[in-house]
């Protein structure tokens, strides 16, 4: 249905309510939870899909079918059980590479996306005492650097932070520029000959900005240095595939893609991984212990220390099948017609300043603003009232709300679940903050 | 509605006009004290005199901060009942204030504490939402923080403790 509304500057915002790629009615009939109330008996309109996404019946189902007819402990035992277990594991493996176009041996399942961006630090700062000569190959010492941006989340810069701290290597990172863009203008010379490792994510969890790696991950490679990019906010909303990528790390989260908390992906690539030492060390990562010493086995496993989360793995591949049976083109589609609706919307509320780039180009559904006169927590406490869930704070991403000088933001992310409605809600009770705490 | 259960007028007021905000001398303790969930941040001064009796009296505390308007309007309110109070007087407003927050909403709770808070019992519909509970104590927390090193700053002998 197309809509015209009028704008404070009298030009009309034509067709905004653009026919959606989903069915929307028939994907919210899959999430359980959208169908219950909050606050008193009110419709949840949930807009926090980048915090966590909900999960569809269909992935919950597998997790239940896991442990009512196959659980078993993986790589461990010959029983039938654990044939079926293992199987059922390992099936999910080239079920979730085959998402991002990648080989089962490229994929090491980790508990989130932080935990696979600490196994990659942590294996660089191992690498120097490493006891194999081929596991220093990759090893970061003093002189070396590694770079970051301003844009990261605390999950892709601490860890790096903390490398250069063991390790005694530098930090660089490239800025930001004021419209909410990476400042890639001195590029040549932050990412220089001492770089070891370029580490950056392709969408801004609090931007929304959708980065041209194609340029960084050129420069990091003219140089010589790996590459790791953060996948957790564009691997649930887009296409991606590891081979147009060209990076060395890609790292994504399970539950920000309708899959089970407690399971990420880093996905490595082979000749790289081969290379690394392990992170964690313990059961099933081993190829020979005795009391003096141990080998270890090759990746995956050396990376998979411990009996794994297999009940999650699974579920995980349920949500990855779920998303291709929408097909990643559609949900890029989806939400980039939700995402532009609502700019515009958001754009004709008085005293609304979004925080990022402020139309569809280069951008994924993450809209961060400010309403003038209002706290977040304000905001986001009046919306509550109204049953909608957004989140607010600085978004585990500090320095970027520094940067562009507000203490907070309110943000809005969108999924496949998301409708127009959803956005109207957003705006009229936007308005209605305004309205309580008298700014307009 | 829920919300002006929580949002009581007091509280809007004392957000809208804050009692006692910017920082002044002198003061023998300054702390900051940040919510590391939504980056808010308050800078706290004590200043504290001696009775005739030799007891610590909280004869100013000043601030400045940002955040919402719980954490603004808790720091206002809490001026307004800590000033000429003796700092163990003012210790215990902090606790009553804690047991406030942790009555998840329940009025008898309120009622009982009544006289001890004043203004500053109007925050207990903040107690059914734990997110915000925070917001309303980063600043008792501050006072309490900023108690111990004022005290310890006067009486070399004064028992130490909390953060240095």
């Amino acid at each position: 249905m197309t809509q015209t509304v009028s704008r404070p500057d009298g030009a009309s915002s034509p067709a905004e309510r653009r026919p959606l790629p989903l069915d929307v009615e028939a994907i919210r009939a899959d999430f359980p939870i959208l169908t219950r109330t909050v606050r008193d008996g009110k419709r949840l309109v949930y807009l926090d899909s980048g915090a966590t996404s909900q999960k569809p019946r269909q992935v919950l189902d597998a997790e239940r079918w896991f442990y009512e007819n196959v659980n078993a402990a993986p790589h461990r035992g010959a029983h039938q059980l654990a044939e079926e277990a293992t199987g059922a594991y390992e099936a999910a493996r080239a079920t979730i590479g085959g998402f991002i176009g990648a080989p089962e041996r490229e994929i090491v399942f980790t508990r989130n996306t932080t935990e696979a961006i600490n196994l990659v630090a942590y294996a660089l700062s191992n690498a120097a005492t490493a006891k194999e000569e081929e596991f220093r190959t990759y090893a970061v010492g003093q002189g070396d650097e590694i770079v970051v941006t301003e844009m990261e989340h605390h999950a892709n810069l601490v860890p790096w932070q903390q490398l250069c701290e063991r390790t005694g290597a530098t930090l660089r990172w490239l800025g930001l520029t004021d419209d909410g863009r990476l400042d890639l203008s001195d590029l040549a010379t932050v990412v220089n000959e001492r770089t070891k490792l370029v580490a950056v994510t392709q969408q801004s969890n609090i931007l929304g900005t959708i980065n041209p790696l194609g340029e960084i991950v050129a420069r990091a490679h003219e140089v010589g240095a790996l590459v790791l990019v953060d996948g957790a906010q564009s691997v649930p909303h887009q296409p991606v595939d590891v081979a147009e990528l060209g990076a060395d790390f890609l790292v994504f989260s399970g539950h920000k893609m309708l899959g089970p908390t407690g399971v990420g992906v880093l996905w490595g690539r082979y000749d790289v991984l081969d290379k690394l030492p392990p992170f964690l060390t313990g059961g099933s990562m081993i190829e020979v212990v005795r009391m003096e010493g141990s080998t270890f086995a090759a990746p995956p496993q050396r990376f998979e220390a411990g009996v794994p989360m297999s009940a999650q793995v699974i579920g995980l591949a349920a949500a990855v099948e779920y998303l291709q049976a929408l097909g990643m083109d559609a949900v890029e589609a989806h939400e980039l017609a939700i995402t532009g609706y609502a700019l515009e919307k958001l754009a004709e509320i008085p005293g609304v300043t979004v925080i990022g780039p402020p139309d569809t180009v280069a951008r994924g559904g993450a809209v961060s603003f400010t309403v003038e006169g209002i706290h977040p927590h304000d905001v986001g406490q009046v919306l509550d009232d109204r049953g909608i869930a957004v989140r607010v704070g600085h978004h585990c991403a500090w320095p970027v709300v520094r940067r562009y000088g507000v203490p907070a933001t309110t943000r809005a992310t969108f999924y496949v679940h998301t409708g127009y409605d959803d956005v109207d809600a957003l705006v009229d009770g936007i308005r209605a903050a305004q309205k309580f705490f008298g700014t307009v | 509605m829920q919300l002006e259960n929580m949002y009581q007028e007091i509280i809007l007021d004392h957000y809208k006009n804050p009692h006692g905000r910017g920082l002044r001398e002198p003061f023998e303790a300054e702390v900051h004290h940040v919510n590391p969930t939504c980056g808010d941040e308050v800078t706290l001064r004590l200043h504290v005199e001696y009775d005739a009796a030799g007891d610590p009296v909280v004869s100013d505390v000043s601030y400045e901060g940002m955040g919402c308007s719980i954490s603004q309007a808790s720091v206002s309110a809490m001026y307004d009942l800590v000033l000429g109070k003796t700092v163990p007087q003012a210790l215990a407003a902090g606790e009553h204030f804690m047991t406030l927050m942790q009555a998840k909403g329940d009025p008898a709770v309120a009622e009982k504490l009544e006289d001890e808070l004043e203004d500053a019992v109007a925050f207990a519909g903040v107690s059914k939402y734990p997110a915000r509970i925070k917001c309303a104590l980063m600043s008792w927390m501050a006072l309490k923080d900023a108690s111990v090193r004022a005290l310890s700053a006067n009486h070399p002998t004064a028992p130490t403790g909390g953060p240095a």
